[in-house]
Protein backbone atom coordinates (compact mmCIF):
# COMPACT_ATOMS: atom_id res chain seq x y z
CA UNK A 1 0.00 0.00 0.00
CA UNK A 2 1.39 3.37 -0.96
CA UNK A 3 1.48 6.21 1.51
CA UNK A 4 -1.48 8.53 0.98
CA UNK A 5 -0.91 12.22 1.33
CA UNK A 6 -2.85 13.98 4.07
CA UNK A 7 -5.03 16.77 2.82
CA UNK A 8 -5.23 20.27 4.28
CA UNK A 9 -8.35 20.65 6.44
CA UNK A 10 -10.99 21.67 3.92
CA UNK A 11 -14.66 21.95 4.55
CA UNK A 12 -17.54 22.25 2.15
CA UNK A 13 -20.12 24.88 3.10
CA UNK A 14 -23.58 24.97 1.58
CA UNK A 15 -25.26 28.29 2.29
CA UNK A 16 -28.99 28.53 1.61
CA UNK A 17 -28.30 26.50 -1.49
CA UNK A 18 -31.01 26.02 -4.06
CA UNK A 19 -30.50 23.97 -7.17
CA UNK A 20 -32.55 22.49 -9.95
CA UNK A 21 -32.65 21.57 -13.59
CA UNK A 22 -34.41 23.22 -16.50
CA UNK A 23 -36.02 25.90 -14.32
CA UNK A 24 -37.46 23.37 -11.85
CA UNK A 25 -36.26 23.84 -8.27
CA UNK A 26 -35.41 20.48 -6.72
CA UNK A 27 -33.56 21.42 -3.55
CA UNK A 28 -34.04 24.62 -1.61
CA UNK A 29 -32.59 26.34 1.45
CA UNK A 30 -29.87 23.79 2.09
CA UNK A 31 -27.62 24.83 5.01
CA UNK A 32 -24.90 22.31 5.60
CA UNK A 33 -21.24 21.91 6.43
CA UNK A 34 -19.24 18.87 5.42
CA UNK A 35 -16.01 19.02 7.46
CA UNK A 36 -12.75 17.34 6.52
CA UNK A 37 -12.62 13.64 7.22
CA UNK A 38 -16.36 13.13 6.97
CA UNK A 39 -18.72 12.00 4.30
CA UNK A 40 -22.24 12.95 3.37
CA UNK A 41 -24.57 10.33 2.02
CA UNK A 42 -27.29 11.65 -0.29
CA UNK A 43 -30.45 9.63 -0.32
CA UNK A 44 -33.81 10.11 -1.89
CA UNK A 45 -36.13 8.71 -4.53
CA UNK A 46 -35.38 9.04 -8.25
CA UNK A 47 -35.68 12.63 -9.32
CA UNK A 48 -35.19 14.03 -5.82
CA UNK A 49 -32.21 16.05 -7.05
CA UNK A 50 -29.24 14.00 -5.86
CA UNK A 51 -27.35 14.23 -9.15
CA UNK A 52 -28.32 17.86 -9.59
CA UNK A 53 -26.99 18.70 -6.13
CA UNK A 54 -23.73 16.90 -6.88
CA UNK A 55 -23.30 18.73 -10.18
CA UNK A 56 -24.02 22.03 -8.44
CA UNK A 57 -21.43 21.22 -5.76
CA UNK A 58 -18.94 20.40 -8.50
CA UNK A 59 -19.63 23.77 -10.11
CA UNK A 60 -20.80 22.12 -13.31
CA UNK A 61 -24.18 23.87 -13.17
CA UNK A 62 -24.75 27.19 -11.44
CA UNK A 63 -26.85 27.17 -8.25
CA UNK A 64 -30.30 28.71 -8.48
CA UNK A 65 -29.70 30.45 -5.17
CA UNK A 66 -27.28 30.53 -2.27
CA UNK A 67 -23.67 29.48 -2.57
CA UNK A 68 -21.23 26.60 -2.32
CA UNK A 69 -17.94 27.41 -0.65
CA UNK A 70 -14.86 25.38 -0.11
CA UNK A 71 -13.25 26.80 3.04
CA UNK A 72 -9.56 26.37 3.74
CA UNK A 73 -8.57 25.93 0.11
CA UNK A 74 -5.13 26.99 -0.97
CA UNK A 75 -5.64 29.13 -4.06
CA UNK A 76 -2.49 27.75 -5.67
CA UNK A 77 -3.43 24.12 -5.21
CA UNK A 78 -5.45 23.74 -8.39
CA UNK A 79 -8.79 21.95 -8.68
CA UNK A 80 -9.83 20.27 -5.43
CA UNK A 81 -12.81 18.31 -6.68
CA UNK A 82 -13.13 14.85 -8.16
CA UNK A 83 -16.50 14.32 -9.78
CA UNK A 84 -17.56 10.84 -10.76
CA UNK A 85 -20.86 10.89 -12.59
CA UNK A 86 -23.05 8.34 -14.30
CA UNK A 87 -20.94 8.42 -17.40
CA UNK A 88 -17.55 6.81 -17.03
CA UNK A 89 -15.66 8.82 -19.65
CA UNK A 90 -14.17 5.57 -20.92
CA UNK A 91 -13.55 5.59 -24.66
CA UNK A 92 -13.27 2.49 -26.84
CA UNK A 93 -10.09 2.25 -28.96
CA UNK A 94 -7.97 3.53 -26.07
CA UNK A 95 -6.22 1.07 -23.78
CA UNK A 96 -7.13 0.74 -20.10
CA UNK A 97 -3.72 1.87 -18.83
CA UNK A 98 -3.57 4.46 -21.60
CA UNK A 99 -6.89 5.96 -20.47
CA UNK A 100 -5.69 6.22 -16.90
CA UNK A 101 -2.32 7.65 -17.94
CA UNK A 102 -4.17 10.28 -19.95
CA UNK A 103 -6.22 11.37 -16.94
CA UNK A 104 -3.10 11.37 -14.79
CA UNK A 105 -1.46 13.80 -17.21
CA UNK A 106 -4.53 16.01 -17.50
CA UNK A 107 -5.38 16.11 -13.78
CA UNK A 108 -1.89 15.97 -12.29
CA UNK A 109 0.05 12.98 -10.95
CA UNK A 110 -0.36 13.55 -7.24
CA UNK A 111 -1.65 10.11 -6.24
CA UNK A 112 -0.89 6.50 -7.01
CA UNK A 113 0.94 5.45 -10.15
CA UNK A 114 -1.11 4.06 -13.03
CA UNK A 115 -0.09 0.44 -12.45
CA UNK A 116 -0.73 0.64 -8.70
CA UNK A 117 -4.14 2.24 -9.20
CA UNK A 118 -5.17 -0.45 -11.70
CA UNK A 119 -3.95 -3.12 -9.28
CA UNK A 120 -6.03 -1.53 -6.55
CA UNK A 121 -9.28 -1.55 -8.54
CA UNK A 122 -8.62 -5.04 -9.85
CA UNK A 123 -7.86 -4.20 -13.46
CA UNK A 124 -4.16 -5.08 -13.49
CA UNK A 125 -4.71 -7.99 -15.87
CA UNK A 126 -6.71 -5.82 -18.28
CA UNK A 127 -4.15 -2.99 -18.39
CA UNK A 128 -3.35 -3.47 -22.07
CA UNK A 129 -6.88 -4.23 -23.15
CA UNK A 130 -8.98 -1.90 -25.29
CA UNK A 131 -11.17 -0.03 -22.77
CA UNK A 132 -14.18 -0.58 -25.03
CA UNK A 133 -13.99 -4.30 -24.25
CA UNK A 134 -14.44 -3.80 -20.51
CA UNK A 135 -17.74 -4.78 -18.89
CA UNK A 136 -19.90 -2.07 -17.33
CA UNK A 137 -18.58 -2.89 -13.86
CA UNK A 138 -14.99 -2.86 -15.06
CA UNK A 139 -15.52 0.51 -16.74
CA UNK A 140 -16.83 1.82 -13.44
CA UNK A 141 -13.71 0.47 -11.73
CA UNK A 142 -11.58 2.30 -14.27
CA UNK A 143 -13.53 5.49 -13.51
CA UNK A 144 -12.85 4.95 -9.79
CA UNK A 145 -9.14 4.42 -10.51
CA UNK A 146 -9.12 8.00 -11.75
CA UNK A 147 -9.82 9.12 -8.17
CA UNK A 148 -6.66 7.34 -7.04
CA UNK A 149 -4.11 8.65 -9.56
CA UNK A 150 -4.78 12.29 -8.69
CA UNK A 151 -5.10 13.15 -5.01
CA UNK A 152 -7.91 15.65 -4.55
CA UNK A 153 -9.56 16.34 -1.19
CA UNK A 154 -13.19 16.47 -2.34
CA UNK A 155 -14.90 13.47 -3.91
CA UNK A 156 -18.35 13.88 -5.38
CA UNK A 157 -19.64 10.47 -6.38
CA UNK A 158 -22.90 9.87 -8.17
CA UNK A 159 -24.09 6.32 -7.59
CA UNK A 160 -20.55 4.97 -7.59
CA UNK A 161 -21.69 1.41 -6.88
CA UNK A 162 -23.76 1.18 -10.06
CA UNK A 163 -22.78 -1.96 -11.99
CA UNK A 164 -20.25 -2.96 -9.31
CA UNK A 165 -20.24 -6.46 -7.82
CA UNK A 166 -20.02 -7.20 -4.08
CA UNK A 167 -16.25 -7.13 -4.18
CA UNK A 168 -16.33 -3.78 -5.97
CA UNK A 169 -18.74 -2.50 -3.36
CA UNK A 170 -16.21 -3.43 -0.69
CA UNK A 171 -13.44 -1.80 -2.71
CA UNK A 172 -15.39 1.46 -2.86
CA UNK A 173 -16.00 1.37 0.91
CA UNK A 174 -12.30 0.80 1.50
CA UNK A 175 -11.34 3.62 -0.89
CA UNK A 176 -13.77 5.99 0.84
CA UNK A 177 -12.58 4.99 4.32
CA UNK A 178 -8.98 5.66 3.31
CA UNK A 179 -9.91 8.93 1.68
CA UNK A 180 -11.73 10.16 4.79
CA UNK A 181 -8.91 8.96 7.04
CA UNK A 182 -6.47 11.04 4.97
CA UNK A 183 -8.54 14.12 5.75
CA UNK A 184 -10.54 14.20 2.54
CA UNK A 185 -14.27 14.66 2.34
CA UNK A 186 -16.88 13.03 0.19
CA UNK A 187 -20.46 13.49 -0.91
CA UNK A 188 -21.96 10.27 -2.22
CA UNK A 189 -25.35 9.75 -3.80
CA UNK A 190 -26.38 6.14 -3.57
CA UNK A 191 -29.35 3.82 -3.05
CA UNK A 192 -27.21 1.20 -1.39
CA UNK A 193 -25.84 1.02 2.13
CA UNK A 194 -22.25 2.01 2.74
CA UNK A 195 -20.65 0.60 5.85
CA UNK A 196 -18.44 3.49 6.89
CA UNK A 197 -17.62 5.53 9.96
CA UNK A 198 -18.01 9.31 9.78
CA UNK A 199 -20.95 9.26 7.38
CA UNK A 200 -23.94 11.52 7.72
CA UNK A 201 -27.09 11.09 5.71
CA UNK A 202 -29.09 13.77 3.95
CA UNK A 203 -32.48 12.59 2.82
CA UNK A 204 -33.50 14.74 -0.12
CA UNK A 205 -36.95 13.21 -0.27
CA UNK A 206 -37.61 14.77 3.14
CA UNK A 207 -36.42 18.29 2.33
CA UNK A 208 -38.07 18.56 -1.06
CA UNK B 1 1.96 21.35 -20.31
CA UNK B 2 2.11 17.56 -20.06
CA UNK B 3 -1.68 17.53 -19.92
CA UNK B 4 -1.82 19.43 -23.20
CA UNK B 5 0.48 17.01 -24.99
CA UNK B 6 -1.34 14.05 -23.44
CA UNK B 7 -4.61 15.37 -24.85
CA UNK B 8 -2.96 15.96 -28.25
CA UNK B 9 -1.73 12.37 -28.23
CA UNK B 10 -5.12 11.01 -27.19
CA UNK B 11 -6.97 12.94 -29.88
CA UNK B 12 -4.50 11.85 -32.56
CA UNK B 13 -4.73 8.24 -31.42
CA UNK B 14 -8.52 8.35 -31.60
CA UNK B 15 -8.53 10.07 -34.98
CA UNK B 16 -6.11 7.52 -36.43
CA UNK B 17 -8.03 4.63 -34.82
CA UNK B 18 -11.08 5.92 -36.67
CA UNK B 19 -9.05 6.40 -39.85
CA UNK B 20 -12.09 5.66 -41.98
CA UNK B 21 -13.60 9.01 -41.05
CA UNK B 22 -10.52 10.82 -42.28
CA UNK B 23 -10.71 8.95 -45.55
CA UNK B 24 -14.39 9.83 -45.86
CA UNK B 25 -13.56 13.54 -45.69
CA UNK B 26 -10.87 13.22 -48.34
CA UNK B 27 -13.19 11.22 -50.59
CA UNK B 28 -15.95 13.79 -50.17
CA UNK B 29 -13.47 16.55 -51.01
CA UNK B 30 -12.36 14.76 -54.17
CA UNK B 31 -15.91 13.88 -55.22
CA UNK B 32 -17.08 17.50 -55.04
CA UNK B 33 -14.24 18.39 -57.40
CA UNK B 34 -14.83 15.37 -59.62
CA UNK B 35 -18.49 16.10 -60.31
CA UNK B 36 -17.91 19.77 -61.09
CA UNK B 37 -16.71 19.23 -64.70
CA UNK B 38 -19.89 17.25 -65.36
CA UNK B 39 -22.04 20.02 -63.94
CA UNK B 40 -20.40 22.98 -65.71
CA UNK B 41 -19.48 21.24 -68.94
CA UNK B 42 -16.13 20.32 -70.49
CA UNK B 43 -14.90 23.87 -71.08
CA UNK B 44 -11.29 23.62 -69.93
CA UNK B 45 -10.68 27.37 -69.78
CA UNK B 46 -13.76 27.92 -67.65
CA UNK B 47 -12.84 24.98 -65.38
CA UNK B 48 -9.31 26.25 -64.88
CA UNK B 49 -10.66 29.69 -64.00
CA UNK B 50 -13.10 28.47 -61.34
CA UNK B 51 -10.92 25.62 -60.07
CA UNK B 52 -9.51 27.46 -57.00
CA UNK B 53 -13.04 28.40 -55.97
CA UNK B 54 -14.23 24.80 -56.34
CA UNK B 55 -11.32 23.54 -54.25
CA UNK B 56 -12.08 26.03 -51.48
CA UNK B 57 -15.79 25.17 -51.49
CA UNK B 58 -14.96 21.46 -51.35
CA UNK B 59 -12.54 22.04 -48.45
CA UNK B 60 -15.09 24.15 -46.57
CA UNK B 61 -17.80 21.48 -46.94
CA UNK B 62 -15.49 18.60 -46.09
CA UNK B 63 -14.32 20.33 -42.93
CA UNK B 64 -17.94 20.88 -41.88
CA UNK B 65 -18.46 17.13 -42.17
CA UNK B 66 -15.67 16.50 -39.69
CA UNK B 67 -17.03 18.86 -37.04
CA UNK B 68 -19.41 16.33 -35.49
CA UNK B 69 -16.64 14.29 -33.95
CA UNK B 70 -14.88 17.33 -32.45
CA UNK B 71 -16.89 17.50 -29.21
CA UNK B 72 -19.80 15.09 -29.76
CA UNK B 73 -18.30 11.81 -28.51
CA UNK B 74 -16.59 13.49 -25.54
CA UNK B 75 -19.86 15.15 -24.63
CA UNK B 76 -21.74 11.86 -24.71
CA UNK B 77 -19.35 9.78 -22.64
CA UNK B 78 -18.76 12.40 -19.95
CA UNK B 79 -15.15 13.21 -20.87
CA UNK B 80 -16.04 16.85 -21.45
CA UNK B 81 -17.52 17.16 -17.95
CA UNK B 82 -14.29 15.86 -16.45
CA UNK B 83 -12.16 18.12 -18.64
CA UNK B 84 -14.01 21.04 -17.09
CA UNK B 85 -12.73 19.94 -13.68
CA UNK B 86 -9.23 19.14 -14.92
CA UNK B 87 -6.06 20.92 -14.00
CA UNK B 88 -5.59 21.66 -17.68
CA UNK B 89 -7.70 24.75 -18.52
CA UNK B 90 -10.67 23.95 -20.73
CA UNK B 91 -9.50 26.46 -23.33
CA UNK B 92 -6.18 24.60 -23.60
CA UNK B 93 -8.08 21.34 -24.02
CA UNK B 94 -10.15 22.91 -26.79
CA UNK B 95 -6.99 24.27 -28.42
CA UNK B 96 -5.51 20.76 -28.49
CA UNK B 97 -8.70 19.45 -30.05
CA UNK B 98 -8.74 22.18 -32.70
CA UNK B 99 -5.11 21.47 -33.60
CA UNK B 100 -5.88 17.77 -34.08
CA UNK B 101 -9.06 18.65 -35.97
CA UNK B 102 -6.93 20.69 -38.37
CA UNK B 103 -4.32 17.93 -38.67
CA UNK B 104 -6.91 15.25 -39.42
CA UNK B 105 -9.62 17.18 -41.28
CA UNK B 106 -7.71 19.92 -43.14
CA UNK B 107 -4.17 18.72 -43.78
CA UNK B 108 -5.30 15.57 -45.65
CA UNK B 109 -7.39 17.82 -47.90
CA UNK B 110 -4.42 20.02 -48.71
CA UNK B 111 -2.44 16.90 -49.57
CA UNK B 112 -5.27 15.63 -51.78
CA UNK B 113 -5.49 18.90 -53.72
CA UNK B 114 -3.23 17.65 -56.59
CA UNK B 115 -5.93 15.09 -57.43
CA UNK B 116 -8.46 17.89 -57.79
CA UNK B 117 -5.97 19.91 -59.84
CA UNK B 118 -5.88 17.06 -62.31
CA UNK B 119 -9.66 16.81 -62.49
CA UNK B 120 -10.14 20.56 -62.84
CA UNK B 121 -7.43 21.27 -65.42
CA UNK B 122 -5.40 23.39 -63.01
CA UNK B 123 -1.88 24.31 -64.03
CA UNK B 124 1.11 23.72 -61.79
CA UNK B 125 1.50 27.27 -60.59
CA UNK B 126 -2.16 27.62 -59.62
CA UNK B 127 -1.97 24.28 -57.81
CA UNK B 128 0.96 25.54 -55.76
CA UNK B 129 -0.83 28.78 -54.88
CA UNK B 130 -4.03 26.92 -54.00
CA UNK B 131 -2.19 24.59 -51.64
CA UNK B 132 -0.47 27.52 -49.94
CA UNK B 133 -3.73 29.41 -49.56
CA UNK B 134 -5.42 26.29 -48.14
CA UNK B 135 -2.55 25.79 -45.70
CA UNK B 136 -2.79 29.38 -44.53
CA UNK B 137 -6.58 29.63 -44.49
CA UNK B 138 -7.89 26.30 -43.18
CA UNK B 139 -6.81 26.99 -39.55
CA UNK B 140 -9.39 29.79 -39.58
CA UNK B 141 -12.05 27.37 -40.81
CA UNK B 142 -11.06 24.90 -38.06
CA UNK B 143 -11.26 27.61 -35.41
CA UNK B 144 -14.62 28.98 -36.52
CA UNK B 145 -15.90 25.43 -36.88
CA UNK B 146 -14.91 24.65 -33.29
CA UNK B 147 -16.87 27.67 -32.05
CA UNK B 148 -19.92 26.61 -34.06
CA UNK B 149 -19.66 23.01 -32.82
CA UNK B 150 -19.30 24.15 -29.21
CA UNK B 151 -22.25 26.55 -29.35
CA UNK B 152 -24.56 23.98 -30.92
CA UNK B 153 -23.40 21.05 -28.79
CA UNK B 154 -26.20 21.40 -26.25
CA UNK B 155 -28.86 21.88 -28.90
CA UNK B 156 -30.41 18.77 -30.30
CA UNK B 157 -29.87 18.43 -34.04
CA UNK B 158 -26.93 20.77 -33.56
CA UNK B 159 -25.24 19.10 -36.50
CA UNK B 160 -27.53 21.02 -38.83
CA UNK B 161 -27.33 24.26 -36.91
CA UNK B 162 -23.55 24.56 -36.79
CA UNK B 163 -23.04 25.17 -40.55
CA UNK B 164 -25.58 28.01 -40.46
CA UNK B 165 -23.60 29.67 -37.68
CA UNK B 166 -20.25 29.04 -39.30
CA UNK B 167 -21.09 30.05 -42.86
CA UNK B 168 -21.10 33.85 -42.32
CA UNK B 169 -17.83 33.64 -40.37
CA UNK B 170 -16.26 31.62 -43.15
CA UNK B 171 -17.20 33.98 -45.96
CA UNK B 172 -14.09 36.19 -45.54
CA UNK B 173 -11.90 33.08 -45.44
CA UNK B 174 -13.31 31.93 -48.79
CA UNK B 175 -13.02 35.41 -50.32
CA UNK B 176 -9.37 35.89 -49.33
CA UNK B 177 -8.57 32.22 -49.90
CA UNK B 178 -9.61 32.38 -53.53
CA UNK B 179 -8.28 35.94 -53.82
CA UNK B 180 -4.83 34.68 -52.89
CA UNK B 181 -4.91 32.22 -55.79
CA UNK B 182 -6.55 34.06 -58.66
CA UNK B 183 -6.59 37.76 -57.86
CA UNK B 184 -8.63 40.04 -60.03
CA UNK B 185 -6.11 42.88 -59.52
CA UNK B 186 -2.66 41.35 -60.07
CA UNK B 187 0.00 39.69 -57.92
CA UNK B 188 0.10 42.52 -55.35
CA UNK B 189 -3.48 41.81 -54.47
CA UNK B 190 -2.75 38.11 -54.14
CA UNK B 191 -0.09 38.84 -51.55
CA UNK B 192 -2.45 41.14 -49.63
CA UNK B 193 -5.17 38.50 -49.70
CA UNK B 194 -2.75 35.89 -48.38
CA UNK B 195 -1.71 38.19 -45.52
CA UNK B 196 -5.34 38.86 -44.62
CA UNK B 197 -5.98 35.12 -44.74
CA UNK B 198 -3.08 34.58 -42.35
CA UNK B 199 -4.50 37.28 -40.08
CA UNK B 200 -7.86 35.51 -40.02
CA UNK B 201 -6.21 32.22 -39.15
CA UNK B 202 -4.10 33.74 -36.39
CA UNK B 203 -7.14 35.48 -34.95
CA UNK B 204 -9.19 32.29 -35.07
CA UNK B 205 -6.36 30.28 -33.51
CA UNK B 206 -6.01 32.75 -30.65
CA UNK B 207 -9.68 33.43 -29.91
CA UNK B 208 -11.64 30.35 -30.90
CA UNK B 209 -10.38 28.08 -28.05
CA UNK B 210 -11.44 30.70 -25.50
CA UNK B 211 -14.84 31.30 -27.09
CA UNK B 212 -15.49 27.60 -27.64
CA UNK B 213 -14.47 26.78 -24.04
CA UNK B 214 -16.87 29.43 -22.76
CA UNK B 215 -19.66 28.01 -24.89
CA UNK B 216 -18.93 24.48 -23.67
CA UNK B 217 -18.93 25.53 -20.01
CA UNK B 218 -22.25 27.31 -20.43
CA UNK B 219 -23.95 24.87 -22.69
CA UNK B 220 -22.94 21.56 -21.15
CA UNK B 221 -25.12 21.67 -18.08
Amino acid sequence: MTQRQVFPPLSLHLRALACGRGGMVLVEGLELVVPAGTGLLLRGPNGAGKSTLLMTLAGLIPPLGGAVELAGQDGEAGPAIHYCGHRNAVRPRLGVAETLAFWTAVNGASGLGVADALERVGLARQARLDAGHLSAGQQRRLALARLLVTARPVWLLDEPTAALDAEGHGLLEAMLAEHLAAGGLAVVATHETLDLAGLRTLDLGATA
Amino acid sequence: MSGFSALLRRELRLALAHGGEMLTLVLFFVIVGAITPFAVGPDQALLARIAPGIVWIAAFLAMLLGLGRLFGPDHEDGTLTLLRLAELPLAAAVAAKVIVHWLTAALPLVLATPILALLLAMDGETLGRTMVSLLVGTPALAGFGAVGAAVTLAARRGGLLAPILIAPLSVPVLIFGVGAVSPSGGPDQAWTALLLLAALSLMAAALSPLVAALALAWGEE
